[in-house]
Parts: C-alpha cells; structure tokens; sequence
C-alpha cells in the first residue's frame, strides 16, 4: 500500500515536472510546478519527515510559487505561448542541461546513502536546537548571517521605497 | 514512540484494516471529512444569514423546513441545477483548478483539528505549521482561478486577495507563536492538553489576551470577510475573485469560505478556549467523553464563528491603505512586541497555574 502511494505521489512529481518545462503557456508552468512542489511534499509526510514536509509546503507552495505568480503576471503576454527560440540557443541549452544531469547522476550514483529507521522522525525541538547551537554540527553561524541578510533586505527595501515617494512630492 | 500515545481513531482503524479494505476505510475517512464540509459549510451560510437578520431586526430565512433549516440546501439545489459557463477565452484547466485548490487547502487544514479527543484525522508533531503552511497554499488556489477566468475584476481581486493573506499570515502568526511558546508543542493535542488546567487565553495574562485579539483580526482577513472583503468588493469589483464563476464553480469558492471561517474558529478555540476540554472539567466524569468533547469544541467554535459574523454585519469595509495600514503598522509591531513579552513570561514562569 505505501508503494502504491509512493509511485502514485513520484508519479505526479515526475509528470507535472516534465510538464513544467514543456508546456508553452508560461502560467501553467507555474501551476505544473506547484503540483511538482506539492508531491514533493507528500513524498516528505509519507517519510514521516513531518516537519521538512510542512516546511516544503509553507516555502516553496506557500511563498516561493506566490512569488513566482505575481512575477509571472508581471511578464509581457503571459496568457499566450511563448516564441520559439532559435536552434542555435536551443542546442546550448540542450547541452548545458545534458551536463548538469550528467553531474546530477554522478554525485546520486556515487554517494553512498544509508537507509536510517522510521521510527525516530525529527521534532521541532531538535530542529530549534539545532539551530541556535554552537557545538559541532550547530548552525547557528549560518543561522546569525540569514538573520543579517535579511535585515539588509528590509532595510533596503524599505530604502526603496521611502525614496519614490520623495521624488513624487518634489515633482 | 510520540506517536503512540495519541492513537485516534481513524489511525486504529487503518492499523487494524489491509489490502483492499484498507483503501475502502480511506475513502469512507475522506467522505466523512467531505460529509462533513458540506454539512458544515450549508449549516454556516444558513447561521450567517440568521445572524445577518438578527443584527438587522429581521427573521432571516424562515420559510423553507423547519425555522428554515432547508433553505440552503434549496439554494445548493439551485446552484446544482445552473448552467456552468466558462468564459470563451478562460484557460480552461487553471480556469477549474482554481477551485479545487481552495477546497483542497481547505479540507488538509480539516484533517489537522482535534474534535474530540482521537477523533482527529491526522495528528502531526507540527500541526499548527501545517495548518498555516497549508493555508499559503489556498491563496494560490484564488490567483490561479482568477488568472484562468482572463477577466481584470477578477485579476485586481485575486492580487488583493494575495496581498492581504500573505501580509496578514504574518501577525497571525505570531498570534500563534505566542501560544506555541506556552504550550511548547506544535502538536493539536499537546496543544489542547497543555490547557487542562487553565485555557492558554487566562493562562498568559494581557500577552494572550491581546494575541487572540490579533488573531481574530487575522483570522477574519485570512478569509477575506467583511471588513476585510476588498477582495470582492461589489461596488469596484463586480464580485471580485469569482466574479467569471457561475453555478457549483460559485458555490465551490463560497463553501470553501466558509470552511476557512469554521477553521478559523476552530483553531482560535483549539489554541486559546481548550479545544474540546469542559470548562472547570464540569463533565468529566460522564460516561461518551468523546461526545461530550465534540459537543463542548463545537460550542466554543459557535461562539467563535458569531463573533465574526458579528464583526461582518458591524464594520463597514475598510480602504486598501488602512488595511495595510493596521498590518504592518499596527498588527505586526504589537505582535512582535507581544511575542518578546511571552517568551519573557514562560521564561520567568509567570504564567497562571490553577488547580
């Protein structure tokens, strides 16, 4: 049964994933990678990786895809198909993309993973401490830099947008 | 192992069940929830509208079954019966998912509340991130369907929509982080466990007194309710998201509102009333606990969901800049401030403790 429901759920990722880069309506690509981003996630639950799961949905269904949504309708003519590129550039993507399977494949073929049990799925509460630790193994160097580049995000948007309204009142 | 000790129901009954019947118990679990939702989501519409006539000293919908109890189900039949037109230049997939994605979003949340003690779907370690995470995801569903009907009205209404759930995700969640703090789980039963003695409300003094206040506020722009309903307002919009949707389309978008109402309410009561726990324990000792906790959390989810129906016929609609406004001026600041306060509380151990 849990098979079944796995190639149900890779099935789909997989379907909607090829979809994603076929499709010529750029905003259905958009939708066709949520699906792909959604089985993602119900791999996650079904590994009772419960925490990553949620995370999966709440950043990349939740946030990313809003993201890309709005960026999508912001793009020139989003309801038609798009142009066909010229051969010449579709054959260096071709090969680009080639390559980086290639690498893909290397490091999934020689890495050597291990099957760990089911039966100790990660909590919050190690994923917390985790995150503020400073022994071995802590992150939470990368956790302060994240914090400060995020502040720097704020700020600068703020910047940005403090500014334009200074010029329309000069005008 | 944390699993083991919050064995529900539906989990028993698949434990126990394989092969064939194990997909048969499944589909009659997700037909309950399905049941449910659409029991739900009609009884919802009939209260709002009872509750609309109260305010305005009217009767309401009286005339079809008794206290006109059918009346929402001679409207789903009407609906049913429509024409479901798409508009010629809709994409047609995006146009039908739309739909389905809001209802989607909207029954995964369902699977998360504890109604009863084991009566739960699924009972995740991370519960409550679950059920914001899943709720980002039925913002998607209204871009989506919005952008499918290729209609302006229903593109401004969508942007909004988006504009307004993700701006307003954020002070409900601290709303909600200030709970967590107290409770320290994630999980929906330790959660309602946590308040055996005390509901998280009196328990965290001001703090969670005014977290469940940002957390209504949230709640109610969450679902796109009056007064935060610019996301169809009639007067600019036409209907706004849905406008291009007729029949069961409709219908699908309106129930699914009221569905997030419901969880909304559901999770205020869960979070901050004690979820299915009688006050003071006055009827612990009865025998079918499992009814007496259905009935007290659908109680305080009754109680919930009036007061928001209250705020819908009180408020008038408010503009775009004061929404935003009282999110990322007002909202946001006190949450974040009030969060700080929280954890300086649970660190001190101030919280009140009876019984």
């Amino acid at each position: 049964m849990e098979q079944i429901l796995f190639y149900i759920l890779a099935g789909t990722t997989l379907v909607a994933a090829l979809l994603t880069v076929n499709t010529a309506k750029i905003y259905r690509a958009v939708v066709y990678l949520l699906i792909a981003l959604l089985g993602i996630a119900g791999i996650y639950f079904q590994m009772n990786y419960d925490f990553m799961g949620a995370v999966q949905l709440s950043v990349y269904a939740g946030g990313v895809m809003v993201l890309l949504v709005y960026v999508v309708m912001l793009t020139e003519k989003v309801g038609e198909p798009i142009r066909r590129i010229a051969p010449f550039r579709r054959a260096i993507a071709g090969i680009t993309v080639l390559l980086l399977m290639g690498l893909a494949l290397f490091a999934i073929w020689k890495f050597d993973f291990q099957t760990l049990g089911n039966d100790s799925p990660v909590t919050v509460e190690q994923v917390g401490k985790a995150m503020l630790s400073y022994e071995r193994n802590g992150f939470v160097l990368p956790f302060e830099v994240i914090s400060v580049l995020l502040l720097a995000v704020m700020i600068g948007a703020i910047v940005i947008a403090k500014s334009k309204i200074q010029k329309n009142t000069d005008q | 192992m944390m699993n083991m000790l919050s064995i529900n129901i539906f989990q028993t009954w698949l434990e126990q069940t394989h092969g064939i019947w194990y997909v048969l118990v499944l589909a009659g679990i997700a037909a309950i929830y399905l049941g449910f939702f659409a029991v739900a989501g009609l009884m919802l519409v009939y209260l709002e509208r009872r509750v609309a006539g109260y305010f305005q000293l009217r009767l309401g919908p009286n005339r079809v079954g008794p206290w006109g109890l059918l009346q929402t189900i001679a409207d789903a039949l009407k609906l049913v019966s429509k024409e479901i037109f798409v508009p010629k230049m809709a994409d047609k997939l995006l146009y039908k998912a739309g739909y389905y994605i809001v209802i989607i979003a909207a029954l995964l949340a369902l699977a998360v509340i504890p109604f009863a003690r084991q009566i739960q779907a699924l009972d995740f370690n991370v519960g409550l991130f679950f059920i914001s995470a899943v709720s980002s995801v039925g913002v998607l569903g209204i871009l989506i369907g919005a952008w499918g009907s290729r209609n302006k009205y229903s593109l401004i209404g969508a942007m909004r929509s988006g504009l307004q759930m993700i701006s307003y995700e954020l002070s409900a969640g601290f709303a909600i982080i200030a709970v967590v703090l107290m409770s320290g789980t994630l999980k929906m039963t330790g959660i309602v466990e946590a308040q055996k003695h005390t509901w998280f409300l009196f328990q965290g003094h001001l703090p969670a007194i005014i977290a469940f206040m940002i957390f209504l506020i949230s709640g109610t722009a969450e679902t796109n309710r009056v007064p935060f309903d610019l996301v169809e307002g009639e007067s600019e919009l036409g209907a706004g998201f849905h406008t291009e949707y007729s029949g069961m389309g409709f219908a699908f978008f309106f129930l699914a509102e009221f569905i997030n109402m419901f969880i909304i309410a559901a999770l205020g009561a869960t979070l901050f009333l004690g979820g299915w726990l009688a006050p003071f324990g006055i009827t612990d000792g009865l025998p079918a606990q499992w009814l007496w906790g259905i009935i007290w959390f659908l109680l305080k989810v009754f109680v919930l969901i009036f007061l928001l129906m209250w705020f819908r016929w009180t408020f008038p609609r408010i503009r775009i800049d004061q929404l935003l406004t009282l999110e990322w001026k007002y909202l946001l600041p006190i949450g974040l401030v009030n969060t700080v306060i929280m954890a300086w509380m649970v660190w001190k151990d101030w919280l009140i403790h009876l019984g």
